[in-house]
């Protein structure tokens, strides 16, 4: 035998090795196991007069086509085609071990879990602990964020290792904005003991701020601290959405589960029902946020990121709803009379219209032409302007009659600062889909706009309740 | 001549494991031993033997294990196990049963030569 072959056959290899990655019924263990097949025949091919290029070019053409391939390989390991989630993996290690480590070209599986498991443990006793400790379910509400996000923070941290500058000022606006949840005298001191009292409007505010600008904040360790890279942004956009996807499936199941849970016992006359509210509800939905976390990192290249997918379903559902709407308010000409909650309400339009642009920008592959669907876009971006335009002027020109209270002016806020976005990006997006404007810069627009939010959530914690006598 | 798609896919099972009968082996050896067993008559895409392994695994027919070969590459050997022989025996005795036949309703066939189909017991 041969066994030294020319690096030009390890290079053919390699890229043969490539094409069958990307099949989704071959596991890494049977490209090392066909790897090791092909190396044979060529070898034999060679030893009988063959020059190596000529005997990989017949090796491969013997081994069958990668489609009959996989195709046979699909047939055995249907399991496969369904790209399972954790017990997947664990299966993909094994299998990976007893390959002996000649060199394979084993992927590297995000890891971890019992770091983040860890990490979620510690938010859960960080919640419980506050709550024992304080007895005061408003406060600790209050500092969800605080207490939470800190461990989050660390889970990027072990996974990124960002600069320890990257670390210490993350840590001093996590340190600035407890000092101001925990400092400001809300609504006539913190020290009311009264539980169920709803919290004054500004220390709700803050709570809302604290968590958007913190989860941001928290975004830059996931950044490595290389919080100005576009492409950094936008993988923490993604994961953001993901994480969110995961959140809200892990919170359904454990919600079943706990209701089954008390049902069960129930039916045996045992009253589960404290427990599961103040120990299992609390600490679960602490945790969970790791775990979510963790998923998203581990499942990042086995799963398509479902966020997109939901963007592609409910954006043409929500043009259709943003066009309803203005014929309705034609028809009744009535909008501006609504409800003072309505311009919260459109707070939530916005938010949704810029979620829908958002993830279908993190998804799209930047070389492909302008479709069907960047025209529905900028359609919706449209539909939405047109909505909320009226919608602000009806209420800015009715403040007399409301006042400026502090929900009011931080949603106008909101709004005005959505409305700016998907003003701009309405104006890249006709661009993109005339073909004047890359999409990079329709993607770049709203990378550098997250600082926006940053600054608006900051100056709702640390300014409003000050500025409305945290009333 | 080459062997039909469906007779192939047929004898393939009983094939793989009588080879395997004759000792543990991997999947490149036991195509060669096909193919010269057969004078290459019996051959299919390299490739498909690998399915048919791992699906002879599954059902507990044979047993696997790396190995190194000796030019120091990974290498998946595979080995009858004891349920595999039983299934070796029960096909074995399936197929001369049919070998029996075929010899009846062709008698003097084309050629004296074994009935292919009588690879199988190798």
């Amino acid at each position: 035998m041969a066994p030294d072959l020319t690096p030009g056959v390890d290079e053919l290899i390699a890229s043969w090795r490539d094409w069958m990655q990307r099949r989704d019924a071959l596991s890494t263990s049977d490209i090392v196991e066909l790897e090791g097949h092909l190396r044979d025949r060529i070898d034999a091919l060679a030893t009988a007069g063959l020059t190596e290029d000529e005997a990989f070019l017949i090796a491969v053409k013997r081994l069958g086509t990668i489609d009959e391939l996989s195709r046979e390989y699909a047939a055995e390991h249907s399991g496969r085609l369904w790209k399972q989630l954790v017990l997947a993996d664990e299966t993909g290690i094994e299998g990976a071990t007893d390959v002996p480590s000649g060199g394979l070209p084993l992927m590297r599986r995000a890891n971890g879990l019992a770091v983040a498991l860890l990490l979620g443990v510690g938010a859960g006793i960080a919640v419980k602990a506050a709550d024992l400790l304080t007895g005061d379910p408003e406060l600790v509400f209050r500092n969800i964020a605080v207490l939470v996000l800190p461990f989050l923070a660390a889970w990027f941290a072990w996974r990124r290792r960002p600069p320890l500058a990257t670390i210490v000022g993350v840590a001093a606006s996590f340190a600035v904005v407890a000092l101001a949840l925990n400092l400001y005298p809300f609504d006539g001191g913190s020290s009311t003991v009264t539980v169920a009292s709803q919290n004054s409007a500004t220390a709700v505010l803050a709570t809302i701020g604290s968590i958007a600008a913190l989860w941001l904040v928290t975004g830059i360790v996931d950044a490595g601290g290389e919080w100005r890279s576009d492409r950094a942004r936008m993988d923490f956009v993604r994961f953001s959405g993901e994480w969110l996807v995961y959140y809200v499936l892990i919170a359904l199941v454990g919600g079943a589960l706990s209701g089954l849970t008390v049902a069960v016992f129930g039916s045996i006359g045992v009253d589960v029902l404290p427990f599961i509210g103040e120990w299992v509800l609390p600490c679960g939905a602490a945790g969970a946020v790791l775990v979510a976390a963790w998923l998203v990192g581990a499942k990042q290249r086995v799963i398509e990121n479902i966020a997109p997918v939901l963007t592609k379903v409910f954006t043409p559902l929500f043009t259709i709803m943003m066009l309803a709407l203005i014929v309705a308010a034609v028809v009744q000409w009535n909008l501006a009379d609504g409800s003072r909650d309505l311009l919260i309400a459109f707070d939530l339009v916005l938010v949704v219209a810029v979620a829908l642009l958002v993830y279908s920008i993190s998804a799209r592959d930047p070389e492909l032409a302008p479709g069907w669907f960047d025209r529905l876009q900028v359609l919706m971006l449209a539909a939405a302007l047109v909505v909320d335009v009226v919608v602000l002027v009806a209420m800015v020109a009715r403040t007399g009659e409301f006042g400026w209270s502090a929900n009011k002016t931080a949603s106008l806020g909101l709004n005005l600062i959505l409305l700016a976005n998907l003003a701009w990006a309405w104006w890249l997006q006709v661009g993109f889909v005339r073909r004047r404007v890359p999409f990079g810069t329709v993607e770049r627009w709203q990378t550098s706009y997250l600082p926006v939010y940053l600054g608006w959530a900051s100056i709702i914690v640390l300014a409003f309740p000050p500025l409305f006598g945290f009333a | 001549m080459r062997i039909g798609k469906d007779l192939v896919a047929a004898a393939a099972t009983p094939v793989v494991l009588g080879i395997l009968a004759d000792g543990e082996s991997y999947g490149y050896a036991i195509l060669q031993r096909i193919s010269d067993l057969s004078d290459g008559e019996l051959a299919w895409s390299d490739g498909m033997l690998y399915p048919l392994l791992h699906r002879l695994e599954r059902l507990g027919h044979v047993e696997s294990e790396w190995r190194q070969s000796p030019a120091g590459r990974p290498r998946k050997h595979y080995r009858l196990s004891a349920q595999g022989a039983t299934t070796l025996a029960e096909q074995r005795r399936q197929w001369s049963v049919i070998g029996g036949v075929l010899d009846q309703v062709w008698p003097g066939g084309p050629d004296d030569r074994h009935p292919r189909i009588a690879l199988g017991a190798g």
